[in-house]
């Protein structure tokens, strides 16, 4: 009987403290104030890729019990926050997401947040980058926009490539999928070709930041508008040091409106694939009409980037007890 | 099951963006032809189950094309033809017990004993005074396998061999 043991060894949890105490350093140093919110939640993210752990609460004010959601992500929160006037914040907190487990997940791990007002995406890529260095001594990160991230690995540009040409390059390089790529979105089909073909290679010399994504994969990002010649993108980024997926920021969305669309079309698209209907933050909403501050806000996996600091190939070296042993 | 054929999975990668669908990526040995491939499933899609076991079995004996064993639990016979023995029979003697992958009932594959000891039935000389066998020399086994084996060791010597991998391990001890 072995399976009261911690799955990381005591060294590397040890690494881990040392770790949550830089970062707050590092955030302290800066005037970037810690906040915690809630874990549990009445509303849930509207995002169809995100599946969210729900729990039963009763007690005074749910006399008759409520289904809450476990968070999968504080962004809601943290923009209420924002919008209350409480300026530049962060948060190391534990999210949940449904199904999620393999050697880079666990439906429970530990995210870094913050949102920086003033800010826009490349202001922030530049603090993730010094992050990166300040803590676990990384290189200096290379910057190259989306269409630079495809064009020069897989020689396709993703604005403009009709479908077709895209599931050639998965046909190419021989991703053998179980449905037609035609069963597929667009959006699907772009991911596949970066998980599969591009982020494996990506990062290994240096941190690699993806920038200005195709409108559709805006999610909680501004959308910069094209001039005719140049499409619109999505100010968002995402972060991939040796091969893997660590950080994901977005200039934020702070139009109350538009919000508020992409929740209802977002949920329709839930709906549609016979996910939980999850119902709009409507606290959101009324927080970004009073006034969210411009900014630009970011996720950063923390278990991730304590796997690239002790080299570990898979989360469970990295936490206490993964989902078989908690 | 895939593409009618039954698959073992070596490997599950759990593969998702931060935003967007979660795949799996599977790599599989398809059990028919040995042949390994690699597949990306939409997580939560399903396939079919196959109705594969492994059976410890006994060689019985071989007559022609023939292969005869016996389930160890069931006592049941089994008629294994010499396409799907494949290398197995390089290595296996009588009354050897290897494992039988069974699919619906009938034989797919068979695996020999990772280790086996056979007689050298011919093999040359060695040079007097080399011990050590540096390149070695090839022999032949008594169940016609060849393998090299280090220049001391002699015909009618019993040999201890690696099945997976063809080499020479040993003597055995007598």
């Amino acid at each position: 009987m072995t399976e009261w043991k911690p799955v990381a060894s005591v060294a590397n949890l040890k690494a881990r403290a040392q770790l949550l105490a830089d970062i707050r350093a590092f955030f302290a140093a800066r005037k970037v104030m810690e906040v915690e919110t809630p874990l549990l939640c009445q509303f849930g993210g509207t995002d169809p890729y995100i599946q969210p752990v729900t729990a039963d609460y009763q007690g005074p004010g749910f006399p008759d019990g409520q289904m809450f959601f476990l968070q999968t992500s504080p962004e809601f929160a943290m923009k209420r926050l924002l919008a209350a006037g409480a300026g530049d914040i962060y948060q190391i907190t534990k999210a949940f997401r449904q199904g999620e487990r393999g050697s880079l997940h666990n439906p429970e791990f530990s995210m870094i947040e913050w949102y920086r007002l003033g800010f826009d995406h490349h202001a922030l890529m530049d603090e993730v980058d010094t992050l990166l260095q300040q803590t676990i001594g990384m290189p200096k990160g290379k910057r190259m926009t989306y269409e630079t991230y495809f064009m020069s690995t897989v020689g396709v540009n993703p604005f403009t490539a009709d479908d077709g040409q895209l599931w050639q390059v998965l046909e190419q390089h021989e991703v053998n999928l179980s449905v037609h790529p035609a069963k597929l979105s667009r959006d699907d089909v772009l991911n596949l070709i970066s998980t599969h073909l591009i982020e494996p290679q990506l990062g290994f010399d240096a941190p690699c930041f993806v920038y200005d994504f195709p409108a559709s994969m805006a999610a909680l990002a501004k959308i910069r508008r094209g001039d005719g010649q140049t499409p619109d993108v999505a100010e968002r980024f995402e972060v991939y040091v040796c091969g893997m997926e660590l950080a994901n920021g977005f200039n934020e969305l702070s139009d109350s409106v538009e919000q508020a669309a992409r929740f209802e079309s977002q949920r329709q698209d839930r709906v549609a694939q016979g996910f939980l209907d999850v119902a709009p933050d409507s606290r959101l909403i009324a927080a970004l009409a009073q006034g969210l501050p411009e900014c630009a806000g970011v996720a950063l996996g923390f278990d991730r980037l304590l796997m690239l600091q002790l080299g570990a190939h898979s989360i469970d070296e990295v936490v206490s007890f993964t989902i078989d042993r908690a | 099951m895939l593409d009618g054929d039954p698959c073992s999975i070596i490997e599950n990668e759990f593969v998702k963006p931060g935003k967007g669908q979660a795949f799996n990526r599977v790599k599989l040995r398809n059990l028919k032809t040995g042949r390994v491939l690699e597949k990306t499933f939409k997580s939560g899609e399903t396939v079919d189950g196959a109705d594969v076991a492994d059976v410890e079995m006994q060689y019985l004996y071989a007559d022609g094309d023939r292969w005869h064993f016996m389930d160890q639990s069931s006592f049941e016979q089994h008629e294994i033809p010499k396409n799907i023995m494949g290398e197995a029979t390089k290595w296996i003697r009588e009354n050897d017990i290897c494992m039988v992958t069974l699919y619906n009932g009938a034989p797919l594959s068979v695996v020999p004993p990772s280790f086996v000891e056979l007689k050298i039935v011919e093999t040359d000389p060695g040079i007097r005074g080399d011990t050590s066998g540096g390149g070695g020399k090839p022999a032949t086994l008594e169940t016609g396998a060849v393998v090299r084996v280090p220049l001391f060791v002699q015909t009618g010597e019993v040999v201890r061999v690696d099945t997976r991998t063809g080499d020479y391990m040993s003597r055995a001890k007598e």
